[in-house]
C-alpha cells in the first residue's frame, strides 16, 4: 500500500514546475508513529535540482507532522545518529542536505529508504 | 464503582493494567508503542483520562504521547524541547567542561489542577512546562542557570532530573531532584530555585562531606497531607526532612543494607513508608537474592521486611526509582516494577504481595490511579 502526499520543499517561491513523485520507505516504527502502510509518495513541486534530501524530508514531517525531530534533529537539522539515508544502493548518509537526490529517486523509479542503523540489541 | 489503573512503562513499550476494588484480578492491554523506551507515563490528577507518556529511542529521539481516554488510544503531541538559553555546560565525568545536550524526558508531572499543565523532567538536567495539552514545551530557566549547575556532574544514568513534586498546599512551592546534583526547591512557581541538600553526606564519593551540591538523589516522596515532609531515597541513606528540604537527617536505621532507588508513602498514614533495599552500588539486586520491601511504621529508622508473595530466593531483579507506587483505597496498595518484567501489587498495604503481571520487558515505572 502506498500513501501519498503532495507538498513542496519548503520556502519554494517559485512558480509551480512540473510535480515530482518521491518514494520514501520508512523504517518500521516510524510507519507506526505516521500511521502509515507499505511505502509513502510525496509529490513534490520545483524544479529536479531542488530535489533534495532536506526538501523530501522537509516535505515528508510536512505531510507528517508526528515524524518531526525522529529523523533529525529539531533545532540543528542534523541526521540523527542512528540513522541512515539509502538510494540505488548508496549510502546518501553523509552527503550534503542540499545536494540533489540521484535521477532515479527524483524519476520515482527508485525509493529513498530511511533507515534504523543496526545498534543495540 | 472504584477502579486501579496502573501505568507500566517498560523498556519495550507501555502497559495498562486495570482491576476493581478488589485488586484481585486484573486485565492487561499493550504494548502500546512496541519497542520504544517509556520512562515514565503518569494521569493527570485533575482528569484521570489524561495521561502523558514519554517514549524514547536512541534511534528515533523523544516522543511525547497523550491519552483522553484512559490509555485506550494515543496521540503523539509536541516533541521539541529546546533549551530556552545559550544552555552553557555542565561537568562530565571526567571533570571536563560539557554542553547541555538534550537526551529524554525522564519524569512527567501533571498539574495537582490543570489536566493541560504539566511538567517535564529531562536529561541533560532541565524542567520544563507545558500549559497546552503537551502541544508545546518551554523551559523554566531558573533551575539549570542557578549557578551551582556549571558544576553538576552525570550519575551513571546520566544527568537526569527525575523527581518532580508539585506542593498541594503552599502555593507555587515545587521540589525536584537531579542525578547527581541533589535536591532543589522553587517557591515561585519554578521561577527561582534554590539547592535544599542540608544534611546529606558524600563521604566516598565527593572531597568535601557536606558540599551544596553534588548528590545522587534516587528519588523523593511527599505525603500530601504533611508537605513539609519528604523521604529521599539515596544512592546510599534513606532520608528524612520535616522543613520542607531545609535540613535533612537518616533514616537508614535498621536497614539491611540502605542503598536502593525507589521510595513510597502510605496514601492515608505519612508515617508508613516503603522502601527496596539493593545490595551495593556495584551489586544491584537484592541482598541474598531474596526479594523484599522493607516498611517503617513510625516514619523511618525502624523497619520490618515485607516477604510474603515475593521470591526469596534466587531473585535478582532491581526496582528503579519511579518505578513504585500506591493506591488511595481505603486498604492502601502498594506496586512496584522490576527490571525482570513482574509488576507487584499488595492490597494490604505491604502484608502480602502478589505478581500482577510477569514477564513484561524490565519495568521503568509504575504509577497508580485510583478512579471512582
Amino acid at each position: 500500500m502506498t500513501t501519498g502526499r503532495s507538498v513542496r520543499p519548503a520556502g519554494d517561491k517559485s512558480p509551480p514546475g512540473p510535480e515530482v513523485t518521491v518514494r520514501v520507505i520508512l523504517p518500521a516504527h516510524l510507519k507506526n508513529l505516521a500511521r502509515v502502510d507499505g511505502e509513502v509518495t510525496l509529490h513534490l513541486g520545483g524544479e529536479r535540482d531542488a530535489i533534495t534530501r532536506q526538501a523530501v524530508l522537509d516535505a515528508l514531517e510536512s505531510a507528517y507532522p508526528v515524524l518531526r525531530g525522529t529523523i533529525r534533529d529539531h533545532g540543528s537539522g542534523q541526521r540523527r545518529a542512528f540513522i541512515r539515508f539509502y538510494a540505488c544502493e548508496q549510502d546518501l548518509s553523509n552527503e550534503a542536505p542540499d545536494v540533489p537526490l540521484p535521477a532515479a529517486v527524483i524519476a520515482g523509479t527508485e525509493p529513498f529508504l530511511i533507515v534504523g542503523a543496526m545498534a543495540g540489541g | 464503582m472504584t477502579r486501579i489503573r496502573v501505568l507500566a512503562g517498560t523498556r519495550k513499550g507501555a502497559f495498562v493494567l486495570t482491576s476493581d476494588g478488589s485488586r484481585a484480578k486484573w486485565e492487561v492491554s499493550g504494548p502500546h508503542f512496541g519497542g520504544w523506551e517509556i520512562y515514565h507515563l503518569k494521569g493527570s490528577p485533575a482528569d484521570p483520562d489524561r495521561i502523558y507518556a514519554s517514549q524514547n529511542t536512541g534511534w528515533f529521539g523523544q516522543l511525547i504521547q497523550r491519552s483522553d481516554d484512559g490509555g485506550a488510544t494515543w496521540q503523539a503531541v509536541g516533541n521539541e524541547f529546546s533549551y530556552a538559553t545559550d544552555p552553557g555546560t555542565h561537568l562530565w565525568y571526567d571533570g571536563t567542561p560539557r554542553p547541555w545536550e538534550f537526551k529524554r524526558v525522564w519524569h512527567l508531572e501533571p498539574s495537582l489542577t490543570d489536566p493541560d499543565v504539566a511538567y517535564a523532567g529531562i536529561e541533560d538536567a532541565a524542567l520544563f512546562k507545558t500549559s497546552d495539552g503537551g502541544a508545546t514545551w518551554t523551559e523554566l530557566t531558573g533551575l539549570r542557570t542557578h549557578s551551582s549547575a556549571p558544576g553538576w556532574q552525570p550519575g551513571a544514568g546520566g544527568l537526569c532530573l527525575h523527581t518532580i513534586i508539585l506542593d498541594p498546599v503552599h502555593a507555587g512551592r515545587m521540589f525536584t531532584a537531579i542525578s547527581a546534583a541533589g535536591t532543589f526547591r522553587s517557591d515561585d512557581d519554578g521561577a527561582t530555585w534554590f539547592p535544599v541538600n542540608r544534611g546529606l553526606h558524600s563521604a566516598g564519593t565527593l572531597p568535601e562531606d557536606e558540599p551544596e551540591v553534588g548528590f545522587c538523589v534516587h528519588h523523593v516522596e511527599m505525603h500530601p497531607s504533611r508537605p513539609d515532609t519528604l523521604f529521599m531515597q539515596k544512592h546510599w541513606d534513606v532520608m528524612r526532612s520535616d522543613d520542607a528540604g531545609e535540613t535533612w537527617r537518616e533514616i537508614s536505621g535498621d536497614l539491611p543494607t540502605d542503598f536502593g532507588f525507589p521510595i513510597g508513602v502510605h496514601a492515608h498514614e505519612p508515617d508508613t513508608i516503603y522502601v527496596v533495599p539493593i545490595t551495593s552500588d556495584s551489586l544491584h539486586f537484592p541482598p541474598d537474592g531474596r526479594l523484599r520491601v522493607y516498611r517503617s511504621r513510625s516514619g523511618g529508622n525502624e523497619w520490618e521486611p515485607l516477604t510474603r508473595g515475593l521470591p526469596q530466593e534466587n531473585c535478582y531483579v532491581n526496582v528503579y526509582r519511579d518505578a513504585m507506587a500506591v493506591d488511595s483505597l481505603e486498604e492502601c496498595g502498594v506496586y512496584f516494577g522490576t527490571t525482570g518484567g513482574q509488576v507487584y501489587a499488595s492490597a494490604d498495604a505491604g502484608d502480602t504481595w502478589e505478581a500482577i503481571v510477569r514477564d513484561l520487558p524490565a519495568v521503568l515505572s509504575v504509577e497508580v490511579q485510583t478512579l471512582s
